[in-house]
């Protein structure tokens, strides 16, 4: 009974290309985007997150392309995050074929901009992407960051999940800031606390290399989805295998 | 104007290009377009009635844009298609907002109720309900055709439709109690899910709108 877990992965999208990264330096053409969709999709994805790196924003359009292409051909939910400013860029977005837009930095420099997309668009389509790392120095325990993970915020990061929800944010996208390249698994606590605390799904993020981190993302951090990027990228797991083994350990699965 | 085999009724609520696109990839040969001139979908020979977002503003730009009738008579006449609020605003009234639909149907759309949503091991069930659920056939149709009971197809939304009348319920889905899925009546089938997004199982279920003869 109840929805199936979902699995996402993750594709780092610069300057219109597909990439992944080598040893966390050099990035290198990782293929097709739409080959890559498809590949994921034949494996049983249940939803691709396409995120955009570009450095810089002269190039952030490429992406838009990307998207069109996929979405002419891969028929599942397809969510793009990124360098997204305005309520322009989220309708641009969806207009190429985005079902979700994925609002990170802004949310924090500009919280209208959810509340506006949210009630231009509906929530059904906003999912706020929330980094968060552990922190001594306040009376919480975990930070909301941003600029990738250099900017503190001094925002605690289960009230601003609270108040994104409020704001209309239909999902979380939430990824621990301590967890992510680590491969020792979601920052389950980090995801519990705010899985518990508000009513819409809570994607976890960050942190994945094996697959009982999956399971465990889902019965000990309260998450409706996990999305992972290198044990999918890298071919050490396939989406399949990812499901199988998460319908082993008694969850649901497409 | 050459007459449409599939017009996608666009009220300005929401990209339409997924279900265009879907439409493209399993009928490739067939005129597809999406379309807000009330001519275009009165002459087509079958009409997709897609909706996203907040049904309050569904059915005041449906009106800001004179296509309640083209709408409501599509229903009455041709093969019809309506997904996710398209579903929804067949009803006669909806909690979101607390505005009538189009009334083709009696019945009530509402929202999941708070005190019911955990599952059986008292886990939190979320609203919106987002992903994939089984979709239990509760009548033969021949948009089911091909596609296996239980089949999981994509979900997003915050209220479902409660139909007066129980024949009307063509597929159920459980979260966490038994609601409707879709609808079936004559020449009209609508869906809560999204086809266009459930692969190949919500692919199928469009191939076989495109060869319904009601």
């Amino acid at each position: 009974m109840g929805c199936a877990k979902r699995i996402i992965p993750c594709l780092d999208v610069t300057d219109g290309r597909v990439v992944k990264g080598v040893n966390f330096l050099e990035l290198r053409d990782a293929g097709d985007p739409v080959e890559i969709a498809q590949r994921y999709n034949d494996q049983g994805a249940d939803e691709l997150t396409f995120l955009d790196i570009t450095a810089s924003s002269d190039n952030r359009d490429l992406i838009l392309h990307i998207i069109e292409r996929v979405a002419e051909q891969i028929f599942i939910p397809l969510t793009v995050g990124g360098g997204v400013r305005k309520v322009e860029d989220v309708r641009r977005l969806l207009n190429a074929g985005a079902d979700k837009v994925s609002i990170n930095t802004t949310a924090v420099l500009n919280p209208q901009v959810v509340e506006d997309a949210a009630s231009r668009f509906g929530s059904q389509c906003i999912v706020v992407a929330i980094d968060a790392k552990k922190v001594d120095n306040q009376p919480f325990e975990w930070e909301v960051f941003t600029h990738g993970g250099r900017n503190a915020t001094g925002l605690d990061a289960v009230k601003w999940a609270q108040k994104m929800v409020s704001l209309g944010a239909g999902e979380l996208l939430v990824t621990s800031m301590d967890r992510d390249g680590t491969k020792i698994g979601f920052n389950n606590p980090l995801n519990k606390a705010i899985s518990d605390a508000v009513d819409v799904p809570l994607i976890a993020s960050g942190g994945v290399g094996n697959l009982q981190h999956l399971v465990d993302g889902v019965t000990l951090g309260g998450a409706d989805a996990v999305l992972a990027a290198s044990i999918f990228h890298y071919g050490e797991f396939t989406v399949q295998q990812a499901k199988d083994y998460m319908r082993e350990h008694g969850l649901e699965v497409r | 104007m050459s007459r449409l085999q599939v017009a996608i009724v666009d009220y300005g609520m929401g990209n339409l290009r997924s279900v265009a696109n879907a439409f493209k990839a399993v009928a490739p040969s067939i005129s597809v377009a999406v379309t807000s001139d009330p001519e275009q979908i009165a002459q087509a020979e079958r009409v997709v009635f897609p909706g996203q977002g907040a049904m309050p503003d569904c059915i005041r730009e449906l009106d800001a844009r004179h296509l309640r009738q083209a709408v409501v008579d599509a229903t009455q006449q041709k093969p019809f298609l309506g997904i996710c609020i398209g579903l929804q605003m067949l009803f006669e009234h909806s909690e979101e907002g607390d505005v009538p639909g189009l009334g083709v149907y009696r019945g009530e759309v509402k929202r999941f109720p708070a005190d019911k949503m955990h599952d059986e091991q008292g886990a939190k069930l979320k609203v919106p309900h987002m992903g994939w659920s089984q979709v239990h056939q509760t009548q033969a149709h021949p948009l089911w055709s091909e596609i296996p009971d239980l089949a999981r197809f994509y979900y997003v939304h915050s209220y479902y439709v409660a139909p007066e009348e129980a024949a009307l319920t063509a597929a159920t889905t459980a979260y966490p109690f038994d609601y409707t899925g879709a609808i079936a009546r004559d020449n009209v089938f609508a869906v809560q899910f999204h086809p266009e997004k459930s692969a190949n199982a919500g692919l199928q279920l469009l191939r076989n709108f495109v060869n319904w003869k009601p």
